[in-house]
Protein backbone atom coordinates (compact mmCIF):
# COMPACT_ATOMS: atom_id res chain seq x y z
CA UNK A 1 0.00 0.00 0.00
CA UNK A 2 1.70 3.21 -0.99
CA UNK A 3 0.80 6.38 0.38
CA UNK A 4 -0.51 9.29 -1.28
CA UNK A 5 2.80 11.38 -0.56
CA UNK A 6 3.25 14.75 -1.77
CA UNK A 7 6.43 15.64 -3.48
CA UNK A 8 8.11 18.73 -3.79
CA UNK A 9 10.84 19.75 -6.03
CA UNK A 10 13.86 21.67 -4.31
CA UNK A 11 15.64 23.81 -6.20
CA UNK A 12 19.07 22.80 -5.25
CA UNK A 13 20.98 25.54 -8.13
CA UNK A 14 22.21 23.27 -10.15
CA UNK A 15 22.87 24.55 -13.70
CA UNK A 16 25.58 26.90 -15.45
CA UNK A 17 26.03 28.72 -12.23
CA UNK A 18 26.24 26.60 -9.99
CA UNK A 19 28.67 24.52 -11.90
CA UNK A 20 31.14 27.55 -12.64
CA UNK A 21 31.68 28.34 -8.66
CA UNK A 22 33.08 31.88 -9.18
CA UNK A 23 29.86 33.47 -8.74
CA UNK A 24 29.17 31.82 -5.69
CA UNK A 25 32.39 32.24 -4.35
CA UNK A 26 32.29 36.15 -5.69
CA UNK A 27 28.89 36.14 -3.21
CA UNK A 28 31.05 34.24 -0.20
CA UNK A 29 33.72 37.04 -0.60
CA UNK A 30 31.11 40.10 -0.51
CA UNK A 31 30.02 38.37 2.45
CA UNK A 32 33.85 38.31 4.32
CA UNK A 33 34.64 41.46 3.35
CA UNK A 34 31.98 43.05 4.56
CA UNK A 35 32.32 41.53 7.70
CA UNK A 36 36.28 42.22 7.24
CA UNK A 37 35.68 45.99 6.04
CA UNK A 38 33.25 46.91 9.32
CA UNK A 39 35.44 45.21 12.07
CA UNK A 40 38.94 46.82 10.49
CA UNK A 41 38.20 50.41 9.48
CA UNK A 42 34.38 50.68 10.04
CA UNK A 43 32.46 50.26 13.31
CA UNK A 44 33.85 47.25 14.85
CA UNK A 45 31.52 45.10 16.06
CA UNK A 46 33.35 42.09 17.46
CA UNK A 47 31.55 39.57 19.62
CA UNK A 48 34.69 39.52 21.95
CA UNK A 49 34.65 39.78 25.59
CA UNK A 50 38.59 40.86 26.58
CA UNK A 51 37.90 38.69 29.10
CA UNK A 52 40.47 39.44 32.16
CA UNK A 53 39.57 43.24 32.28
CA UNK A 54 36.17 42.91 30.96
CA UNK A 55 34.37 40.66 32.12
CA UNK A 56 30.74 39.16 30.99
CA UNK A 57 27.92 40.05 33.63
CA UNK A 58 25.87 37.18 34.97
CA UNK A 59 22.38 36.96 35.90
CA UNK A 60 20.98 37.51 39.79
CA UNK A 61 20.27 33.78 39.81
CA UNK A 62 24.18 32.29 39.01
CA UNK A 63 25.67 30.81 41.69
CA UNK A 64 29.03 32.77 42.21
CA UNK A 65 31.26 32.23 45.02
CA UNK A 66 29.56 32.48 48.20
CA UNK A 67 29.44 35.64 50.96
CA UNK A 68 28.15 36.37 54.02
CA UNK A 69 25.26 39.11 54.47
CA UNK A 70 25.57 41.31 57.80
CA UNK A 71 23.34 43.25 59.85
CA UNK A 72 22.58 46.78 59.45
CA UNK A 73 25.09 47.37 62.42
CA UNK A 74 27.52 45.56 59.90
CA UNK A 75 27.92 42.27 62.47
CA UNK A 76 27.68 38.81 60.91
CA UNK A 77 24.06 37.91 60.44
CA UNK A 78 25.11 34.15 61.06
CA UNK A 79 23.71 32.36 63.86
CA UNK A 80 25.52 29.28 63.61
CA UNK A 81 23.25 27.14 63.36
CA UNK A 82 24.22 24.55 61.48
CA UNK A 83 21.70 24.03 58.88
CA UNK A 84 24.26 24.83 55.60
CA UNK A 85 27.17 22.69 57.17
CA UNK A 86 24.48 20.34 57.61
CA UNK A 87 23.04 19.93 54.32
CA UNK A 88 26.11 20.36 51.91
CA UNK A 89 26.51 17.52 49.88
CA UNK A 90 30.36 18.06 49.75
CA UNK A 91 30.88 18.67 53.11
CA UNK A 92 32.94 21.74 52.42
CA UNK A 93 31.18 24.27 55.42
CA UNK A 94 33.23 24.19 58.38
CA UNK A 95 31.33 26.40 61.24
CA UNK A 96 32.99 26.97 64.97
CA UNK A 97 29.79 28.60 67.30
CA UNK A 98 30.53 31.17 69.45
CA UNK A 99 28.68 33.16 72.19
CA UNK A 100 27.38 36.55 71.73
CA UNK A 101 26.12 38.28 75.01
CA UNK A 102 23.18 39.75 73.06
CA UNK A 103 20.33 37.64 73.71
CA UNK A 104 18.43 37.11 70.68
CA UNK A 105 21.01 36.05 68.56
CA UNK A 106 22.72 33.88 71.24
CA UNK A 107 25.63 32.39 68.95
CA UNK A 108 27.84 33.85 66.07
CA UNK A 109 30.39 32.03 63.85
CA UNK A 110 33.73 32.32 65.59
CA UNK A 111 35.42 30.04 62.29
CA UNK A 112 32.84 30.02 59.10
CA UNK A 113 35.48 28.37 56.02
CA UNK A 114 34.05 27.39 52.82
CA UNK A 115 36.75 25.07 51.27
CA UNK A 116 35.76 26.13 47.60
CA UNK A 117 38.00 23.43 46.09
CA UNK A 118 35.37 20.85 47.27
CA UNK A 119 32.10 23.17 46.94
CA UNK A 120 29.88 22.17 44.08
CA UNK A 121 27.83 25.19 43.73
CA UNK A 122 24.43 23.28 44.63
CA UNK A 123 23.28 26.43 46.36
CA UNK A 124 21.69 24.47 49.01
CA UNK A 125 23.46 26.15 51.42
CA UNK A 126 21.64 29.33 50.57
CA UNK A 127 18.09 27.69 50.61
CA UNK A 128 18.75 26.26 53.94
CA UNK A 129 20.07 29.12 55.86
CA UNK A 130 17.31 30.26 58.22
CA UNK A 131 18.34 33.88 58.49
CA UNK A 132 19.45 34.92 54.69
CA UNK A 133 23.00 34.73 55.72
CA UNK A 134 24.44 32.80 53.14
CA UNK A 135 24.34 33.96 49.77
CA UNK A 136 25.73 33.22 46.08
CA UNK A 137 24.88 36.10 44.36
CA UNK A 138 28.45 37.83 44.10
CA UNK A 139 28.66 37.31 40.13
CA UNK A 140 32.38 35.76 40.74
CA UNK A 141 32.43 33.08 38.12
CA UNK A 142 36.10 32.52 38.01
CA UNK A 143 37.76 31.37 41.36
CA UNK A 144 41.79 31.53 40.05
CA UNK A 145 44.81 30.86 42.60
CA UNK A 146 48.25 29.26 42.40
CA UNK A 147 47.72 27.95 45.60
CA UNK A 148 45.72 25.20 47.14
CA UNK A 149 45.00 26.99 50.61
CA UNK A 150 43.91 30.40 48.91
CA UNK A 151 40.66 28.31 47.92
CA UNK A 152 40.00 28.00 51.80
CA UNK A 153 37.81 31.11 52.38
CA UNK A 154 37.59 32.27 56.39
CA UNK A 155 34.53 34.36 57.28
CA UNK A 156 36.41 37.63 56.85
CA UNK A 157 37.15 36.66 53.42
CA UNK A 158 32.96 35.78 52.67
CA UNK A 159 32.09 38.94 54.35
CA UNK A 160 34.54 41.14 52.33
CA UNK A 161 33.29 40.55 48.55
CA UNK A 162 33.62 43.66 46.82
CA UNK A 163 37.03 44.47 46.83
CA UNK A 164 40.14 45.52 43.91
CA UNK A 165 42.54 43.87 42.44
CA UNK A 166 45.49 45.04 43.03
CA UNK A 167 47.26 44.13 40.34
CA UNK A 168 45.17 45.24 37.10
CA UNK A 169 42.74 47.67 39.29
CA UNK A 170 39.86 46.32 37.65
CA UNK A 171 37.10 45.66 40.12
CA UNK A 172 36.87 42.06 40.41
CA UNK A 173 33.65 41.57 40.51
CA UNK A 174 31.07 42.96 37.75
CA UNK A 175 27.87 43.46 38.74
CA UNK A 176 24.81 41.09 38.67
CA UNK A 177 22.70 42.18 36.28
CA UNK A 178 19.05 43.14 36.77
CA UNK A 179 16.22 40.76 35.44
CA UNK A 180 15.45 42.74 32.14
CA UNK A 181 19.32 43.05 31.36
CA UNK A 182 19.85 39.66 32.11
CA UNK A 183 16.99 37.86 29.44
CA UNK A 184 18.21 39.59 26.47
CA UNK A 185 21.76 39.03 27.19
CA UNK A 186 21.53 35.34 27.28
CA UNK A 187 19.61 34.70 23.64
CA UNK A 188 22.94 36.08 22.31
CA UNK A 189 23.27 38.77 19.89
CA UNK A 190 22.31 37.98 16.06
CA UNK A 191 25.24 40.45 14.04
CA UNK A 192 23.46 42.39 11.35
CA UNK B 1 82.71 51.49 -7.12
CA UNK B 2 82.94 48.80 -9.50
CA UNK B 3 82.94 46.15 -7.10
CA UNK B 4 79.44 47.54 -6.25
CA UNK B 5 78.55 46.70 -10.00
CA UNK B 6 80.17 43.27 -10.40
CA UNK B 7 77.06 41.87 -11.51
CA UNK B 8 78.12 39.17 -8.25
CA UNK B 9 78.27 41.68 -6.07
CA UNK B 10 74.85 43.64 -7.02
CA UNK B 11 73.21 39.85 -7.37
CA UNK B 12 74.40 39.46 -3.70
CA UNK B 13 73.29 42.91 -2.27
CA UNK B 14 69.51 42.00 -4.41
CA UNK B 15 69.46 38.78 -2.67
CA UNK B 16 70.32 40.68 1.01
CA UNK B 17 67.53 43.19 0.21
CA UNK B 18 64.82 41.13 -1.54
CA UNK B 19 64.83 37.91 0.52
CA UNK B 20 65.40 39.44 3.95
CA UNK B 21 63.83 42.76 4.00
CA UNK B 22 61.13 42.36 1.45
CA UNK B 23 60.28 38.32 1.85
CA UNK B 24 61.23 37.32 5.25
CA UNK B 25 59.41 39.92 6.60
CA UNK B 26 55.95 40.33 4.81
CA UNK B 27 55.80 36.42 5.12
CA UNK B 28 56.26 36.62 8.93
CA UNK B 29 54.25 39.90 9.51
CA UNK B 30 51.46 37.68 7.30
CA UNK B 31 51.56 34.93 9.84
CA UNK B 32 50.37 37.67 12.45
CA UNK B 33 48.15 38.97 10.09
CA UNK B 34 46.20 36.49 8.51
CA UNK B 35 44.87 35.64 12.18
CA UNK B 36 44.13 39.33 12.87
CA UNK B 37 42.37 39.39 9.46
CA UNK B 38 40.81 36.11 9.75
CA UNK B 39 39.54 37.43 13.02
CA UNK B 40 37.80 40.24 11.38
CA UNK B 41 36.13 38.70 9.14
CA UNK B 42 34.54 36.74 11.65
CA UNK B 43 33.83 39.26 14.36
CA UNK B 44 36.46 38.71 16.57
CA UNK B 45 39.56 40.41 18.05
CA UNK B 46 42.32 38.08 17.16
CA UNK B 47 45.67 38.40 19.56
CA UNK B 48 46.37 41.12 21.33
CA UNK B 49 47.91 39.45 24.49
CA UNK B 50 51.36 39.67 24.36
CA UNK B 51 53.23 42.53 25.64
CA UNK B 52 56.22 43.93 26.92
CA UNK B 53 55.23 46.19 30.05
CA UNK B 54 51.82 48.27 28.73
CA UNK B 55 52.98 47.93 25.09
CA UNK B 56 51.22 45.46 22.75
CA UNK B 57 51.23 47.21 19.43
CA UNK B 58 48.08 45.93 18.92
CA UNK B 59 49.56 42.57 18.37
CA UNK B 60 52.47 43.15 16.84
CA UNK B 61 54.83 41.14 19.33
CA UNK B 62 53.23 38.32 18.66
CA UNK B 63 55.65 37.80 15.74
CA UNK B 64 58.07 37.68 18.44
CA UNK B 65 56.26 35.79 21.06
CA UNK B 66 55.96 32.89 18.27
CA UNK B 67 58.97 32.94 17.22
CA UNK B 68 60.90 32.79 20.76
CA UNK B 69 57.92 30.40 21.69
CA UNK B 70 59.12 27.56 18.82
CA UNK B 71 62.92 28.45 19.13
CA UNK B 72 62.54 26.99 22.92
CA UNK B 73 59.88 24.31 22.55
CA UNK B 74 61.16 21.06 22.81
CA UNK B 75 62.21 19.15 19.33
CA UNK B 76 60.12 16.11 19.84
CA UNK B 77 61.52 13.75 17.01
CA UNK B 78 60.00 10.15 17.17
CA UNK B 79 60.68 6.66 17.14
CA UNK B 80 61.59 5.35 13.66
CA UNK B 81 62.65 8.78 11.59
CA UNK B 82 64.75 8.94 9.15
CA UNK B 83 67.05 11.65 10.42
CA UNK B 84 68.61 13.04 7.76
CA UNK B 85 65.71 13.32 5.35
CA UNK B 86 63.75 14.63 8.12
CA UNK B 87 65.76 17.08 8.82
CA UNK B 88 65.90 18.51 5.31
CA UNK B 89 62.67 17.93 4.63
CA UNK B 90 60.93 21.47 6.12
CA UNK B 91 63.96 23.14 3.84
CA UNK B 92 62.85 21.82 0.19
CA UNK B 93 59.47 24.08 0.58
CA UNK B 94 61.68 26.96 2.07
CA UNK B 95 63.67 26.86 -0.73
CA UNK B 96 61.44 26.04 -3.53
CA UNK B 97 59.44 28.97 -2.13
CA UNK B 98 62.12 31.47 -2.37
CA UNK B 99 63.75 30.71 -5.60
CA UNK B 100 60.71 32.18 -7.24
CA UNK B 101 62.06 35.20 -6.15
CA UNK B 102 65.22 35.23 -8.63
CA UNK B 103 63.26 36.46 -11.26
CA UNK B 104 60.74 38.88 -10.39
CA UNK B 105 61.48 42.62 -10.95
CA UNK B 106 61.10 45.34 -8.26
CA UNK B 107 60.97 48.05 -11.24
CA UNK B 108 62.25 49.03 -14.66
CA UNK B 109 66.25 48.71 -14.72
CA UNK B 110 67.71 52.24 -14.05
CA UNK B 111 70.76 52.38 -16.17
CA UNK B 112 73.01 49.82 -14.96
CA UNK B 113 71.66 48.65 -12.43
CA UNK B 114 68.39 46.24 -12.62
CA UNK B 115 65.74 45.66 -10.25
CA UNK B 116 65.81 41.92 -10.46
CA UNK B 117 68.07 39.61 -8.77
CA UNK B 118 68.73 37.98 -12.41
CA UNK B 119 67.05 38.10 -15.32
CA UNK B 120 67.27 34.53 -16.82
CA UNK B 121 65.97 34.48 -20.59
CA UNK B 122 63.91 30.82 -19.76
CA UNK B 123 62.49 33.04 -17.14
CA UNK B 124 59.11 31.94 -15.86
CA UNK B 125 59.65 27.71 -17.03
CA UNK B 126 62.67 28.28 -14.42
CA UNK B 127 59.85 29.31 -12.31
CA UNK B 128 57.48 26.89 -12.98
CA UNK B 129 60.83 24.25 -12.27
CA UNK B 130 61.51 25.83 -9.40
CA UNK B 131 58.13 24.85 -7.81
CA UNK B 132 57.62 22.16 -8.84
CA UNK B 133 60.67 21.07 -6.38
CA UNK B 134 58.60 22.04 -3.25
CA UNK B 135 56.61 18.88 -3.83
CA UNK B 136 59.27 16.99 -1.84
CA UNK B 137 59.18 19.22 0.85
CA UNK B 138 55.76 17.25 1.25
CA UNK B 139 56.74 14.16 0.07
CA UNK B 140 60.10 13.74 2.59
CA UNK B 141 58.50 14.99 5.35
CA UNK B 142 55.45 12.25 5.01
CA UNK B 143 57.75 10.01 4.20
CA UNK B 144 60.27 9.64 6.81
CA UNK B 145 58.05 10.45 9.43
CA UNK B 146 57.30 6.94 10.51
CA UNK B 147 53.69 7.93 10.40
CA UNK B 148 50.53 6.68 9.18
CA UNK B 149 48.43 9.70 9.03
CA UNK B 150 51.41 11.69 7.81
CA UNK B 151 52.41 9.38 4.87
CA UNK B 152 48.92 9.77 3.35
CA UNK B 153 49.35 13.78 3.88
CA UNK B 154 52.61 13.01 1.66
CA UNK B 155 50.90 10.52 -0.88
CA UNK B 156 47.69 13.71 -1.09
CA UNK B 157 50.22 15.91 -1.45
CA UNK B 158 52.11 14.87 -4.26
CA UNK B 159 49.16 14.04 -6.03
CA UNK B 160 47.21 17.34 -5.59
CA UNK B 161 50.43 18.90 -6.63
CA UNK B 162 51.44 16.73 -9.40
CA UNK B 163 47.98 17.20 -11.11
CA UNK B 164 48.10 20.79 -10.35
CA UNK B 165 50.93 21.24 -12.22
CA UNK B 166 49.92 20.55 -15.46
CA UNK B 167 47.41 23.52 -15.76
CA UNK B 168 49.95 25.76 -14.56
CA UNK B 169 52.02 25.45 -16.55
CA UNK B 170 49.31 25.08 -19.72
CA UNK B 171 47.43 28.21 -18.31
CA UNK B 172 50.56 30.44 -19.18
CA UNK B 173 51.29 29.57 -22.58
CA UNK B 174 48.09 31.58 -23.77
CA UNK B 175 50.41 34.31 -21.65
CA UNK B 176 53.92 33.38 -23.60
CA UNK B 177 51.38 33.53 -26.70
CA UNK B 178 50.20 36.87 -26.21
CA UNK B 179 53.61 38.63 -25.16
CA UNK B 180 56.25 36.31 -27.06
CA UNK B 181 58.77 35.77 -24.91
CA UNK B 182 59.18 33.90 -21.40
CA UNK B 183 61.60 36.41 -20.43
CA UNK B 184 60.06 38.14 -17.05
CA UNK B 185 61.70 41.20 -18.05
CA UNK B 186 59.83 41.19 -21.76
CA UNK B 187 56.69 40.16 -20.05
CA UNK B 188 56.81 42.82 -17.97
CA UNK B 189 57.81 45.54 -20.04
CA UNK B 190 54.95 44.20 -22.71
CA UNK B 191 52.10 44.82 -20.08
CA UNK B 192 53.18 48.22 -20.69
CA UNK B 193 51.35 47.99 -23.91
CA UNK B 194 48.16 50.29 -24.33
CA UNK B 195 45.26 49.40 -26.11
CA UNK B 196 42.62 51.64 -27.99
CA UNK B 197 45.18 54.56 -27.94
CA UNK B 198 46.60 54.01 -24.57
CA UNK B 199 43.61 53.92 -22.52
CA UNK B 200 43.35 50.11 -21.39
CA UNK B 201 46.67 48.87 -20.50
CA UNK B 202 47.72 45.23 -22.17
CA UNK B 203 48.01 44.11 -18.83
CA UNK B 204 47.60 39.82 -17.66
CA UNK B 205 44.30 40.31 -16.67
CA UNK B 206 42.71 42.26 -19.87
CA UNK B 207 44.51 39.99 -22.07
CA UNK B 208 44.13 36.30 -20.67
CA UNK B 209 41.30 36.76 -17.95
CA UNK B 210 40.60 32.64 -18.02
CA UNK B 211 44.29 32.07 -17.67
CA UNK B 212 44.93 34.43 -14.28
CA UNK B 213 41.76 32.10 -12.82
CA UNK B 214 43.10 29.15 -13.82
CA UNK B 215 46.68 30.28 -12.70
CA UNK B 216 45.32 31.66 -9.28
CA UNK B 217 43.62 28.47 -8.51
CA UNK B 218 46.87 26.21 -9.57
CA UNK B 219 49.04 28.32 -6.89
CA UNK B 220 46.73 27.90 -4.66
CA UNK B 221 46.56 24.29 -5.05
CA UNK B 222 50.08 24.17 -5.22
CA UNK B 223 50.52 26.16 -1.89
CA UNK B 224 47.95 23.70 -0.32
CA UNK B 225 46.00 26.14 1.30
CA UNK B 226 42.43 26.23 2.11
CA UNK B 227 39.87 25.20 -0.89
CA UNK B 228 43.04 22.78 -1.37
CA UNK B 229 43.99 22.24 2.18
CA UNK B 230 43.56 18.21 1.74
CA UNK B 231 47.08 17.13 2.15
CA UNK B 232 47.15 18.98 5.84
CA UNK B 233 43.44 18.02 6.45
CA UNK B 234 42.89 18.60 10.19
CA UNK B 235 39.76 16.79 10.54
CA UNK B 236 40.71 13.33 8.79
CA UNK B 237 44.54 13.02 8.63
CA UNK B 238 44.96 15.66 11.45
CA UNK B 239 48.06 17.84 9.64
CA UNK B 240 49.13 15.68 7.07
CA UNK B 241 52.35 15.22 6.05
CA UNK B 242 54.05 17.76 9.00
CA UNK B 243 52.20 16.24 11.89
CA UNK B 244 55.71 14.63 13.73
CA UNK B 245 56.73 18.07 13.52
CA UNK B 246 57.14 20.45 16.39
CA UNK B 247 58.98 23.12 17.72
CA UNK B 248 61.24 25.38 15.04
CA UNK B 249 60.91 22.35 12.14
CA UNK B 250 57.52 22.76 12.62
CA UNK B 251 57.93 26.48 12.31
CA UNK B 252 59.74 26.53 8.86
CA UNK B 253 56.79 24.60 7.08
CA UNK B 254 54.50 27.71 8.59
CA UNK B 255 56.69 30.06 7.31
CA UNK B 256 57.49 28.22 4.38
CA UNK B 257 53.61 28.27 3.64
CA UNK B 258 53.22 32.50 3.91
CA UNK B 259 56.46 32.77 1.77
CA UNK B 260 54.81 30.63 -0.76
CA UNK B 261 51.76 33.35 -0.36
CA UNK B 262 54.03 36.12 -0.86
CA UNK B 263 55.67 34.59 -4.07
CA UNK B 264 51.73 33.47 -5.60
CA UNK B 265 51.52 36.84 -5.19
CA UNK B 266 54.08 38.08 -6.59
CA UNK B 267 54.23 35.75 -9.58
CA UNK B 268 50.23 36.65 -10.12
CA UNK B 269 50.99 40.76 -10.50
CA UNK B 270 54.27 40.09 -12.80
CA UNK B 271 52.66 38.23 -15.39
CA UNK B 272 48.81 39.83 -15.06
CA UNK B 273 48.50 42.83 -13.00
CA UNK B 274 51.30 44.24 -15.01
CA UNK B 275 54.51 43.68 -12.60
CA UNK B 276 56.01 46.98 -11.48
CA UNK B 277 53.62 48.77 -14.36
CA UNK B 278 51.52 51.61 -12.80
CA UNK B 279 49.18 52.43 -15.57
CA UNK B 280 49.94 54.89 -18.06
CA UNK B 281 52.89 55.57 -16.39
CA UNK B 282 56.44 54.55 -18.79
CA UNK B 283 60.07 55.44 -18.46
CA UNK B 284 59.22 59.52 -18.96
CA UNK B 285 56.11 60.57 -17.31
CA UNK B 286 52.46 59.65 -17.62
CA UNK B 287 50.76 59.32 -21.22
CA UNK B 288 47.14 59.18 -20.77
CA UNK B 289 44.63 60.19 -24.03
CA UNK B 290 47.64 62.41 -26.23
CA UNK B 291 48.29 64.44 -22.58
CA UNK B 292 51.86 63.80 -21.39
CA UNK B 293 53.09 64.71 -17.46
CA UNK B 294 56.78 64.44 -16.84
CA UNK B 295 57.85 62.39 -13.41
CA UNK B 296 61.57 62.51 -12.84
CA UNK B 297 63.45 59.29 -13.32
CA UNK B 298 63.67 58.59 -9.28
CA UNK B 299 59.53 59.48 -8.94
CA UNK B 300 59.24 56.63 -11.43
CA UNK B 301 61.22 54.37 -9.72
CA UNK B 302 59.57 54.40 -6.62
CA UNK B 303 56.29 54.18 -7.58
CA UNK B 304 57.14 51.27 -9.35
CA UNK B 305 58.33 49.62 -6.28
CA UNK B 306 55.68 51.06 -4.62
CA UNK B 307 52.63 49.57 -6.93
CA UNK B 308 54.47 46.39 -6.87
CA UNK B 309 54.94 45.87 -3.15
CA UNK B 310 50.97 47.32 -3.39
CA UNK B 311 49.95 44.76 -5.71
CA UNK B 312 51.38 41.88 -3.80
CA UNK B 313 50.36 42.88 -0.45
CA UNK B 314 46.64 43.50 -1.47
CA UNK B 315 46.70 39.89 -3.15
CA UNK B 316 48.21 38.31 -0.15
CA UNK B 317 45.59 40.16 1.63
CA UNK B 318 42.87 38.71 -1.29
CA UNK B 319 44.35 35.18 -0.80
CA UNK B 320 44.19 35.49 3.05
CA UNK B 321 40.47 36.26 2.50
CA UNK B 322 40.15 33.34 0.41
CA UNK B 323 40.75 31.07 2.94
CA UNK B 324 38.33 31.98 5.16
CA UNK B 325 35.72 32.40 2.72
CA UNK B 326 35.88 29.14 0.36
CA UNK B 327 35.57 25.71 2.26
CA UNK B 328 37.44 22.98 1.45
CA UNK B 329 37.00 20.37 -1.35
CA UNK B 330 37.23 17.35 -0.55
CA UNK B 331 40.31 15.27 -1.55
CA UNK B 332 38.60 13.41 -4.63
CA UNK B 333 36.89 16.85 -5.59
CA UNK B 334 39.90 18.32 -5.98
CA UNK B 335 41.76 15.92 -7.96
CA UNK B 336 38.18 16.29 -10.00
CA UNK B 337 38.50 19.67 -10.14
CA UNK B 338 41.68 19.70 -11.44
CA UNK B 339 41.79 16.62 -14.26
CA UNK B 340 38.05 16.98 -15.52
CA UNK B 341 37.18 20.75 -15.42
CA UNK B 342 40.14 22.92 -14.88
CA UNK B 343 42.28 21.02 -17.43
CA UNK B 344 40.18 20.90 -20.41
CA UNK B 345 39.36 24.69 -19.97
CA UNK B 346 43.31 25.47 -19.57
CA UNK B 347 43.50 23.37 -23.15
CA UNK B 348 40.84 24.93 -24.70
CA UNK B 349 42.09 28.63 -23.67
CA UNK B 350 45.39 27.81 -25.60
CA UNK B 351 43.44 26.93 -28.71
CA UNK B 352 41.52 29.75 -28.43
CA UNK B 353 44.12 32.45 -27.61
CA UNK B 354 46.42 31.04 -30.36
CA UNK B 355 43.31 31.41 -33.08
CA UNK B 356 42.40 35.07 -32.49
CA UNK B 357 46.61 35.24 -32.53
CA UNK B 358 46.21 33.80 -36.01
CA UNK B 359 43.22 36.08 -36.76
CA UNK B 360 44.79 39.22 -35.78
CA UNK B 361 47.94 38.19 -37.66
CA UNK B 362 46.20 37.47 -40.99
CA UNK B 363 43.61 40.09 -41.34
CA UNK B 364 46.03 43.01 -39.39
CA UNK B 365 43.02 43.67 -37.35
Amino acid sequence: MTANVKTITVDRGEGLMEALYLPAILIGLGLTVRHFMRNMFGKRDVVTIQYPEEQRRVSPRYRGRHRLTVREDGFIKCVACYMCEEICPSHCIHIDAGEVPDKSVEKYPVVFDIDELRCVFCGLCVEACPKDAIRMDTGIIALAASHRDSFDYTRDLLKDVYHENEKTKFRSVPLPLTEEEALPESVGRIVR
Amino acid sequence: MDILLHPVTQALIKIAIIVMGFVMALGTVLTLMERKWMSAVQDRIGPNRANVGRFTGHGALHIAADGLKSIFKEDTIPKGVDLLIFGLAPFFGFISAMTVWAVIPFAAPLGPVTFQITDVNIGILLVLALTSLGVYGAVLAGWSSNNKYALLGAARASAQMLSYEIFLGLSLVGLFMVYGSVQVSTLVEQQNTYWFGDVIPKWGMFTQPVALVLFFTAMLAESKRLPFDAPEGESEIIAGYFMEYSGMRWSAFMLAEYITVVGIAALTTTLFLGGYNVPWLHQDGFHLFGGFLPVPAWLVLLLQIGSFITKVVLLCWFIIILRWTVPKFRFDQTMELGWKKLLPVSLANVAVTALVLLAIDTWHL
